[in-house]
């Protein structure tokens, strides 16, 4: 999948990855991709969650071994 | 006299037409209004500084407004450094006691020391504070002065409770710039009143 920008939230625990993906968000245009890496498994729930209230659009959540990629799309 | 029916002819036409209406437009309005959470947090160790912060920052984040009152030990997560913040397992039973390097079996074992044994010891607290803050950051769970001015730049409003800085004898001074303003339970109460999550910590 294309994406504009990407995130590195590996590593990193509740609520880090939430707040960076929120701060990288900020920067970019209506419409832009936010491809984000992540390691804590409460990212999945979270990340869904956080697209829901916030109107952006979870476009997929894929899970490799033990990392989870995220595609976001700005609203 | 005609009065009364036209009345009641109106009266249920419009009972009919908001019935039509309303569900739709208080759908709109919950929609658009911005979700709000006051937090009260009163206590001061390392391990009680977690929970205001990871809460509000994250709210801040799904986009709400946030406001934490910072009253007696809580007031402690307001001073400029907080990188001297305690946790202390003495009289703490639900903290468990691991140690965060070495091999997974030894790092598995919780350490169950009597709280006799544990105020004996000079230092303990210090080791404890030591241990705990290397298990976080083994952990990649943020710090507390990190999660704190995230919070400040995610706009979430810090209140400090004026009776608690007399109390303690602090001033302002001692406390971060950020901190919106210092009030008192008259102030922070018809805020709480119209958050929709209240919390106490």
């Amino acid at each position: 999948m294309n994406f504009d920008k990407e995130l590195d939230a590996k590593g990193l625990n509740c609520p880090l990855p939430i707040l960076r993906a929120k701060k990288a968000l900020a920067d970019m245009g209506s419409g832009q991709v936010l491809r984000i890496m992540a390691t804590d498994p409460g990212s999945v729930k979270d990340f869904a969650a956080f697209a829901k209230q916030t109107g952006n659009e979870l476009l997929s959540t894929a899970e490799k071994g033990k990392e989870y990629e995220f595609f976001i799309k700005r609203k | 006299m005609n009065m009364p029916t036209d009345q009641a002819a109106l009266d249920a036409l419009i009972r009919q037409r908001l019935d039509e209406i309303l569900p739709q437009k208080l759908e709109e309005l919950k929609a658009s209004r911005t979700p709000s959470m006051t937090i009260i947090a009163t206590k001061g160790t390392l391990d009680w500084a977690y929970p205001p912060f990871i809460l509000a920052s994250t709210a801040a984040a799904l986009g709400w407004n946030v406001s934490i009152f910072f009253t007696f030990y809580g007031l402690n997560l307001l001073k400029k450094d907080i990188s001297d913040l305690k946790v202390s397992p003495l009289g703490n039973p639900g903290m468990p006691m691991k140690m965060p390097f070495g091999p997974g079996w030894f790092k598995s074992i919780n350490w169950n020391i009597p709280n006799l044994i544990q105020a004996g010891i000079p230092g303990f607290e210090s080791v404890a504070t030591m241990l705990m803050k290397q298990t976080i950051k083994n952990n990649g769970v943020a710090d507390i002065a990190e999660l704190r001015s995230l919070s400040v730049e995610a706009g979430v409003e810090m209140i400090g409770c004026q009776m608690t800085v007399d109390l303690f004898g602090f001033t302002r001074d001692d406390f971060i710039p950020e901190v919106k303003e210092y009030c008192g339970a008259a102030t922070f109460l018809p805020m709480a009143q119209q958050a929709d999550v209240s919390l106490y910590m």
